[in-house]
């Protein structure tokens, strides 16, 4: 018998075959992080025309209708084409890596999981070539009025299934890799923090993403069997899909952040040279966070008129979530405090994202405060915060985690001075971009609309400025990479970072085939 | 008088009634709490960046616990949390008691206007934008919005409320979900269809004061303001007396036959306040989205199933039933301006009786 | 965990199977949105998209099973299935969860509001004067869109039998498990075969039961929340009943060509779960959705 399970170990597939078929998690990872590369592009440029539009008062570049298709579809790209698969991409590279395991455990499935999504967005995406066009009621997709969507309405529904059983088999097969595949001595709370907020995150995709796919199940029967979910004049209520939606929809927010804590969480040491302070209160911190956020989710919903006793649960529930995410943030400054602080690219990230985050959940506390929630609904208040914490969160940490380890995937050093330029124009221009929309928000200027009043005119100038900016400087990223995965550069050692710590970086760079064939011995 | 010089707005107004004051104290607390632990925290991380650095020489220490540490850092902003907790619940529940109303002003909405019914004074009226901004904010239209004065902030015809009185405002929709909000209120509640919600203000200063919807809407969600006047008492009496008139003239007018020129005059004036949005200025519509009426077999065949579209709306799409929100002569004046513009040449006309035996 | 006596961890060669799988469902939902559409063809490429999706199953599976008879799989393997089987069906408990979550508040909110009581009742007053709060509800708010019910669904009919047949389809399986264990190869058949033929008559009775309704009852998909949730509930679990029973027909015939060991028989293990899932989803139906 071991002969035989011995056998399979040749050399990797090459060619179209490597991609189309793979089953080794490197590749997987990589066609996940090129796929995610791509939405971002495309879900950028939609926000690139979105700022076009808002340069000015008057309508200038596009109809409002196709503004709001811009709107929806930016977001439904960044969120599960772009935020989304760059985890799972990072997660399938680096999860076996430092748990000393040779791939995923089902790597099958794994194939599977990826390969589901490019179709699911050639659907989404497609509906910008349909009669009518691509779904315009925002990507919270509320009834009645996502109802009025034409012929785009079940490529939405179906698109957002596939994506749900992608991100489900993913999560799967994260946890079964983490609860099974780890070497021998790698306890669970051994393991690495971005392993350990990934299997959290596994565990929220896992419980949150069905539920998604169920309420959008009751959106499609609602349109096309005569149900009557969502419709008062049956015994349903409109608002009903806002809980469902929402229970799914806040856990979702924090899939896109806790597996960016993990990767600060490695980078922070690395570059302080110090020991991760407090791993056992970051880990707890995380479940915290993660159970927190399945009794919240009403916070997006202050305004619909819910009855007073739902209003303050939600409101104390959701505050409360300050508390573990603080101790997140003082835990980094803790390992940082009496470190030994050198500030190459992937720390300038990380640095800036505890920054960033941090103002992005101050203003997510306001507006978890009921009662001024009030003025900041559905204005650009809300959009600040929501890109502070998914840019210069989610983004940032992902940007950083691809330059932290970039070196150990290609094996060689990417170019640490385009790097720097492309971190310091990021980091000015992605402020100009989206603290000004604090200030327009609090001033009154609704989101998701096409045209404004006069005198939101000043900061919006100064946003659109920012935002070109930082989607040009998002170029220069483009051809870093792209630079070093052609091989181009210094080459690399294994350990690449003085500083870093794990088993990944007792690999060379880059790392096998087969990352552990022989799970390591752990001291 | 066009005014291009820009603006940089900061902050949240203060408003004019108890509940913005209470969100805007509540605000400012907030913001100064969150400037006090941001000066805190990124003062620790601009300490370390120059302090800690190695180029600087600093040498790492080897800690990575400190108990006593991480419980105050866990406790601290729990009680701050608790003690934040105390100003919000006093001002979410002072939000929430609608009682003793003094005026009762049911807001619907609808794509994408607002219908506003004084529910003890028995009449009611739509507020849209007005003329000059949705001419502006047409693609191309070679109207600079600066100079169009309160640019998407002006309606036709503005809600009127009684400074110092206590309003109870019940919102619904007729359509998709809209959302009612005058910052200076500080009041904003969804209004959902087939369903109530409830909010109330005491207006104390008189004066204009503006709003939007904000809660997305289809394609004229940007286009669909709020304006509210506060008057004295007097003058609201004086208002409302001059509102009844209108709607007991109109009544007294209604069941008299016009004639195909007045038909058509208050037949586009109906169009262009209720329909251009989705059907378009020609009639074209927006091709796969919105059908075009010109050339259309409904505006061109036989007038019952107009009639029926126009009143009953068709269900499943964006066009909605019109007989709840038209008058049976705004009917007849639409329709009768529907199949004799754009070269549609039905060529007959409706009266309002007709309108009335078509309504159940 | 020791693997130290454990060959290395199986990891696959490269596979056809998840990039056809992909592209069936691709073509699946591609059909449906077309058929939703009413465009012409969307029938043919739905089918096109069920059937690719069925061969690629036949397909992958037959790997599986392959590698599995020749021993390929280790402990930890085998350990690999049941915790991604466990996963998964705890994410069909969720999917679940959203529809009873609407059940509970259509309920407990919506309806009682709309009927006057509560924070919201105001909307009775204003907006459904004549509307009478039930549930079942057998007649919506709005008597012109979503037509009156003439009687709610009995819980103790067909329901009640047909509770009477999944739990003895979950002791026909056990005792099939306890055959398979003991190495009685008969028992496991009959076991395996009289669990399919218990869910297969349960389909049929739950048709049947859809039958009644649509005809005698007037308890549509489209009668107002009250069908909706009860034809959603109610058909999702079928639809997992008929997929669990596909399932347990495939392994009944591996049992029959002796595929299982009393010590290595995952693949049934994993059936025997879904079923269990199945069961236990049909208690909760049973209790929400027709006794109380
Ligand atoms: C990565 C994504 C992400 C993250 C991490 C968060 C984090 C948080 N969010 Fe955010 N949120 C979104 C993504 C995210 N959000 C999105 C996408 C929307 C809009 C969706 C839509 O409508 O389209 C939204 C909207 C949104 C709303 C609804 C607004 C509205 O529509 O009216 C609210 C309201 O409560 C809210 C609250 C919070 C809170 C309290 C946190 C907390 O987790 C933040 C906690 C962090 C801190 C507080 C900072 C660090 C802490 C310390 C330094 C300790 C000390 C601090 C104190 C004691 C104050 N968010
Ligand atoms: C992870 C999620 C994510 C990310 C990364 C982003 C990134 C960006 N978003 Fe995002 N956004 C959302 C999630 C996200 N957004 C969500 C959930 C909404 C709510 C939607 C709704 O209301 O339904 C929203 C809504 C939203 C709005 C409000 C729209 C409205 O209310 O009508 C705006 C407006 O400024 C905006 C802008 C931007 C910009 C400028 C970026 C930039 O960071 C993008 C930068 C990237 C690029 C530009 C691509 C790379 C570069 C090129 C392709 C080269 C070409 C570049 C040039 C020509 C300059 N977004
Ligand atoms: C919110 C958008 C919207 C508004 C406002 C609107 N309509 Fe429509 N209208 C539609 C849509 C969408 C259709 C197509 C319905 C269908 O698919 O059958 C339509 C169809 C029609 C038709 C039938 C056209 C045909 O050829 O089938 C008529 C007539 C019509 N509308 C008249 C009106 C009148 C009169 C008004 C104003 C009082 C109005 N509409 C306002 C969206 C709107
Ligand atoms: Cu009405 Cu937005
Ligand atoms: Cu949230």
């Amino acid at each position: 018998m071991t002969d035989i399970a011995l056998d399979h170990h040749h050399a990797a597939p090459s060619g179209l075959q490597r991609w189309l078929f793979s089953t080794n998690h490197k590749d997987i990872g990589t066609l996940y992080l090129c796929f995610s590369a791509l939405m971002f592009l495309t879900g950028g440029s939609f926000a690139m025309v979105i700022r076009a539009e808002l340069f000015q008062p008057g309508l200038q570049v596009v109809e409002p209708m196709t503004f709001n298709q811009m709107t929806t579809m930016h977001a439904l790209v960044m969120i599960f084409g772009a935020v989304m698969p760059a985890f799972v991409g990072l997660a399938n590279w680096m999860i076996p890596m430092m748990i000393g395991a040779p791939d995923m455990a089902l790597p099958r499935l794994n194939n599977w999981s990826f390969w589901i999504l490019p179709f699911a967005f050639a659907m989404l995406l497609a509906t910008w070539f349909m009669p009518g066009g691509p779904p315009s009621g925002g990507w919270t997709m509320y009834p009645p009025l996502v109802l009025q969507t034409g012929m785009a309405f079940p490529f939405l529904i179906f698109a957002i299934h596939l994506m749900g059983i992608s991100s489900v088999m993913g999560a799967i097969n994260v946890i079964t890799t983490v609860f099974n595949m780890r070497a021998p001595g790698m306890t669970f709370f051994k393991l690495p923090m971005f392993v350990w907020t990934w299997i959290i995150t596994a565990f929220l995709l896992i419980a949150a993403m069905p539920v998604l796919a169920g309420v959008v199940t009751m959106l499609l029967t609602d349109k096309y069997f005569g149900t009557s979910f969502f419709d008062a004049a049956g015994g349903g209520d409109p608002v009903m899909f806002q809980h469902v939606f929402w229970f799914f929809g806040h856990p979702e927010v924090y899939i896109m952040i806790l597996p960016a804590f993990g990767i600060v969480s490695h980078i922070v040491p690395a570059f302080a040279r110090k020991p991760l302070f407090g791993y056992r209160s970051m880990v707890y911190a995380v479940g915290a966070i993660a159970a927190l956020s399945f009794i919240v989710w009403a916070h997006h919903m202050f305004t619909v008129g819910m009855p007073l006793a739902g209003e303050l649960f939600f409101m104390y529930s959701t505050i409360l979530i300050a508390v573990p995410t603080g101790v997140k943030v003082f835990n980094w400054v803790a390992t940082m405090w009496r470190g030994s602080l050198t500030f190459e690219t992937p720390m300038l990230w990380a640095l800036s994202f505890i920054v960033l985050f941090t103002i992005g959940g101050f203003s997510g506390l306001m507006l978890g405060l009921a009662p001024v929630d009030f003025q900041y609904q559905d204005t650009y208040f809300v959009v600040a915060h929501f890109h502070y914490v998914l840019v210069t969160g989610a983004v940032f940490a992902i940007i950083a985690g691809v330059y932290f380890w970039l070196p150990k995937w290609t094996g060689v050093m990417y170019d640490e001075r385009l790097g720097k330029l492309h971190f310091w124009l990021s980091a000015i221009s992605v402020n100009m971009l989206f603290f000004p929309q604090h200030f327009l928000g609090l001033a009154g200027m609704p989101r998701r609309i096409p045209d404004y009043a006069t005198q939101f005119t000043g900061w919006n100038m100064v946003s659109s400025v920012g935002g070109f900016v930082f989607g040009a400087s998002q170029l220069i990223f483009l051809y870093i990479v792209l630079r070093a995965m052609s091989g181009k550069g210094q080459p690399a050692s294994g350990q690449v970072w003085e500083g870093a710590e794990g088993l990944e970086w007792t690999l060379s760079s880059p790392p096998p085939h087969h990352s552990f064939s022989e799970p390591p011995k752990l001291h | 008088m066009s005014d291009t010089s820009l603006s940089f707005p900061l902050n949240l107004p203060r408003g004019v009634t108890s509940i913005s004051r209470d969100a805007y104290d509540l605000h400012m607390i907030a913001l100064w709490l969150c400037v006090a632990i941001g000066i805190i925290v990124f003062g620790a991380i601009l300490w370390v960046v120059i302090y800690h650095r190695k180029s600087r020489g600093a040498v790492a220490a080897s800690f990575h616990d400190h108990t006593p540490l991480e419980i105050a850092w866990t406790l601290v902003p729990f009680l701050i949390l608790v003690a934040l907790a105390f100003p919000a619940t006093s001002a979410l529940m002072r939000g929430a008691d609608t009682s003793a109303a003094d005026v009762t002003i049911r807001i619907t909405g609808q794509q994408w206007r607002w219908r506003y019914d004084y529910v003890n004074e028995g009449f009611g009226f739509l507020s849209s934008l007005d003329a000059k901004s949705a001419e502006a904010s047409r693609r191309d239209s070679g109207i600079d919005p600066h100079t169009v004065k309160n640019y998407l902030l002006e309606v036709d015809n503005p809600l009127v409320v009684p400074v110092g009185k206590k309003i109870r405002f019940l919102a619904t929709a007729s359509d998709v979900i809209h959302s009612w909000w005058i910052p200076d209120l500080g009041v904003k509640k969804d209004a959902i269809p087939g369903f109530i919600n409830e909010m109330w203000a005491r207006v104390d200063e008189p004066g204009t004061y503006r709003g939007q919807c904000t809660e997305l809407c289809g394609v004229g969600h940007g286009f669909m303001p709020i304006v509210m006047v506060a008057m004295d008492e007097a003058d609201y009496q004086k208002w409302v007396a001059t509102k009844k008139t209108a709607q007991a003239t109109a009544a007294a007018s209604a069941g008299r036959t016009y004639t195909r020129e007045e038909m058509m005059t208050q037949g586009k004036a109906v169009y262009e306040r209720m329909c251009v949005a989705c059907h378009q200025p020609g009639g074209e519509g927006i091709p796969n989205v919105f059908k075009p009426l010109k050339a259309s077999p409904v505006a061109n065949g036989p007038l019952a199933a107009h009639l029926d579209t126009v009143m009953n709306g068709k269900t499943g799409t964006a066009m909605q039933a019109f007989a709840g929100q038209l008058s049976d002569l705004e009917i007849a004046a639409v329709i009768t301006y529907e199949r004799n513009s754009w070269g549609n040449s039905a060529g007959d006309m409706v009266q309002s009786a007709q309108v009335k035996s078509a309504r159940k | 965990m020791d693997h130290a006596a454990t060959p290395r961890y199986y990891v696959p060669d490269s596979s056809i199977w998840p990039l056809i799988g992909s592209a069936g469902l691709f073509v699946l939902v591609l059909g449906a949105a077309l058929w939703l559409n009413q465009i012409a063809g969307g029938q043919i490429v739905t089918v096109i998209g069920a059937g690719i999706v069925a061969a690629m199953m036949w397909g992958w599976f037959g790997t599986v099973i392959g590698e599995s008879m020749q021993g390929r799989y280790s402990d930890q393997v085998d350990l690999s299935f049941r915790w991604s089987m466990a996963w998964f069906i705890f994410s069909e408990v969720m999917f679940f969860a959203g529809f009873f979550g609407a059940l509970f508040y259509a309920r407990n909110y919506s309806v009682p509001w709309l009927g006057g009581m509560g924070d919201k009742g105001l909307a009775h007053e204003l907006l459904w004067p004549s509307f009478v709060a039930t549930w079942p509800l057998l007649q919506a708010p709005d008597p012109a869109r979503y037509a009156a019910i003439r009687e709610a669904m009995g819980a103790f009919g067909l329901p009640a039998i047909n509770t009477l047949i999944l739990l003895s389809s979950g002791a026909t399986v056990t005792w099939a498990h306890w055959a398979l264990k003991a190495d009685k190869q008969r028992q496991l058949v009959i076991g395996l075969a009289s669990t399919v033929a218990l869910g297969l008559l349960f389909v049929c009775l739950q048709a049947y039961e859809y039958w009644h309704a649509y005809t005698a009852m007037n308890l549509k998909l489209s009668s107002g929340i009250y069908g909706a949730t009860f034809f959603m509930l109610t058909g999702f679990h079928g639809l997992h009943v008929s997929i669990g029973a596909i399932m347990l027909a495939v392994i009944t015939l591996r049992a029959a060509r002796g595929h299982f060991t009393p010590d290595r028989h995952f693949a049934f293990e994993a059936a025997a779960w879904y079923w269990h899932f199945v069961d236990v989803v049909w208690l909760a139906l049973f209790l929400f959705v027709y006794v109380l």
